[in-house]
């Protein structure tokens, strides 16, 4: 088991170092550009060779990424050019915004999407098992901003039941954050469900919960005793790979009711070429992408009665 | 005696020709009603696009009367069936102009995705040993960007076209079809017909191609369904951030970008091209879950 873990973490390390470096010689190979991005476009001439001079750029480019590396490790991602102040300083409260965003949306997706899930898997074919399959193709199939759309035009417009944007400029607003949470779930629940369903369909087909209907035992009793053991693995890791499609459904709903969350702040700085900010977000944005991997491979082996360490 | 009966090798595995076998799969499908709609819908889009010229009713990009609500009659003659938009642009034109759009970009990009993610697939799958540790490891890396930040990072470095889409799309699925291919392949490698193949001394390109990927063909068509509806989605979500097709062409996504500030006031001018886009995703998403019923009864 260890050596997993330490497979694992291996892996992702040297993952991680990949993609930095690849976005380091995307964003920064070429010098003269960065200066332009930094200085802005009516810095003259001698300013940019000032600046190139002074920050270290005429260096090689090796010698420029292990510097950029330790900076990086030791937390200091230099400073936003739309902010003027240190990345560090905007990312981190704006990361908190989104877990908090990313929280709620978790609270209500695993109940929601384990409980359809297995109530449409029990019976396949069922009346209610194509009702749930229906519903899910449905929802999947209106993409996020589509779904911002329709919901503000419901609960914003016709019933006035909640604001349509979510700054939160006169601090935290629980009205605020329903929406934003609602498209993110109804979005996202259509393909848990439909994992699960598919994970405890096949749990139902097997010959030890055949037996256990066989014998007698009460049906309630097989469903929770003997098949959801089995049938919830595959979803759990559903789940946490879901945080992957959640960074970026985060993107569109942040931008779409204003939210001060990662997602936005991502997409700004992309919009601005502000290169520093795009390299903190983007490194942030996979190492929670391949830490939940890392999780849910770990989680995955524990859970699997199948596999087992000695 | 016909050489056919005599050699089983040179005879067609299915006699029945291309026409046939479409007619043949329109009448599966009949049997998953989820599928049937999904076709339909899909048809209708493609007849909308493929037609566009003659059913359009306005021309997609005249500026003609602002802020008409739906069924508003143009005083230069004509009905604006699903009003004008801010700059006065016939909004049922650009959805079926927009529609074109879609359908030409959506499909290039999964097409292109899916050669490159099956050639990458076989030669990883087939091959095995340090070609597949590279095209993996490879693949992983750029699995572990959430999509949507690597479309952002694309686009706005290489800059918003058509094309740059279409590269960010098959840079981003590539790695992912990839994956499903390997897995397939690593389990037809050792069927007989493939050691069968290796001892007539075909080439392993032959055998790749011939042998193995028609036989892999089931679980890829279902998921070249489900992505082709996902790509969309995310040609919608460039659009829709500012980040999509350079105006004044209609793009669906675009065109919910420029009026979404106003969807308050003027909902019919995004409630649209949001209802548009989302019966075109359905339409794949349903057509996937049917031949999926489909290919696992047989």
């Amino acid at each position: 088991m260890a050596i997993l873990i330490v497979k694992r973490i291996v892996m992702m390390l040297f993952t991680m170092f990949a993609v930095s470096l690849v976005l380091f010689l995307l964003l920064e190979i070429d010098v003269e550009t960065i200066a332009i991005k930094v200085l802005g476009q009516f810095s003259t001439e001698d300013q940019r060779a000032i600046w190139l001079e002074r920050n270290g750029y005429n260096e090689p480019v090796y010698y420029r990424y292990a510097v950029w590396l330790g900076n990086f490790l030791t937390g200091d991602f230099g400073t936003s050019t739309i902010y003027k102040i240190p990345v560090a300083d905007v990312l981190w409260p704006r990361l908190w915004n989104t877990t908090i965003l990313a929280f709620w949306v978790f609270v209500f997706l695993i109940p929601v999407s384990l409980v359809l899930g297995i109530l449409s898997g029990m019976r396949e074919g069922s009346k209610l098992d194509r009702t749930i399959s229906v519903i899910s193709i449905l929802t999947t199939s209106v993409p996020e901003f589509a779904s911002t759309v329709f919901f503000s035009g419901v609960f914003v417009f016709s019933l006035q039941w909640l604001p349509g944007t979510s700054s939160m400029f006169d601090g935290f607003d629980w009205k605020q954050l329903v929406l934003p949470v609602l498209v993110l779930l109804v979005y996202d629940f259509g393909y848990v469900t439909r994992m699960t369903r598919a994970s405890m369909a096949e749990v139902m087909t097997t010959h030890y919960v055949r037996t256990a209907i066989l014998k007698g035992l009460p049906y309630r009793q097989v469903i929770l005793k003997h098949a959801l053991r089995n049938a919830l693995i595959a979803p759990f890791t559903v789940l946490m790979l879901q945080i992957n499609w959640l960074l970026s459904g985060v993107i569109v709903v942040e931008f779409f009711y204003a939210y001060k969350g990662f997602g936005a702040l991502l997409l700004e700085a992309a919009l601005r070429q502000d290169i520093y900010l795009i390299e903190a977000c983007t490194m942030v944005a996979v190492f929670v992408v391949v830490m939940t991997q890392v999780f849910s491979d770990i989680a995955y082996t524990l859970l699997n009665p199948r596999i087992r360490f000695n | 005696m016909t050489e056919a009966t005599i050699n089983p090798a040179t005879q067609p595995k299915n006699p029945v020709g291309g026409v046939r076998r479409i007619v043949n799969a329109i009448g599966l499908l009949r049997e998953s009603p989820a599928g049937l709609i999904g076709a339909i819908l899909v048809s209708f889009w493609v007849f909308v696009a493929i037609f566009a010229p003659l059913i359009s009713p306005f021309e997609p990009n005249a500026t003609l009367v602002p802020f008409m609500k739906p069924g508003a009659v143009n005083p230069d003659g004509g009905t604006f069936w699903l009003g004008t938009d801010h700059i006065g642009r016939d909004i049922l034109s650009r959805i079926i102009w927009g529609s074109r759009t879609v359908l030409f970009y959506a499909p290039l990009a999964t097409v292109c995705a899916y050669v490159l993610g099956i050639l990458m697939g076989l030669v990883a799958g087939y091959y095995r040993g340090w070609v597949d540790d590279v095209l993996s490891r490879i693949g992983d890396m750029i699995l572990s960007f959430p999509v949507l930040v690597l479309y952002i990072i694309i686009i706005s470095t290489v800059g918003a076209s058509g094309i740059n889409i279409v590269i960010a799309i098959v840079f981003a699925s590539g790695p992912a079809i990839m994956r499903i291919v390997r897995g397939l392949v690593l389990d037809l490698r050792n069927r007989d017909y493939v050691a069968a193949a290796q001892t007539r001394g075909e080439s392993a390109w032959r055998i790749m191609l011939v042998e193995i990927l028609p036989n892999a063909r089931g679980p890829l068509i279902v998921d070249g369904c489900l992505r082709m509806g996902y790509v969309i989605i995310n040609i919608g979500v460039l659009g829709f951030l500012g980040l999509g097709l350079p105006p004044p062409d209609p793009d669906w996504g675009g065109m919910i970008n420029e009026t979404r500030q106003m969807a308050l006031i003027f909902p019919h001018m995004t409630v649209i091209p949001c209802i548009a886009i989302s019966t075109l995703v359905l339409g794949f998403n349903l057509l996937a879950d049917g031949m999926r019923d489909i290919s696992l009864r047989d």
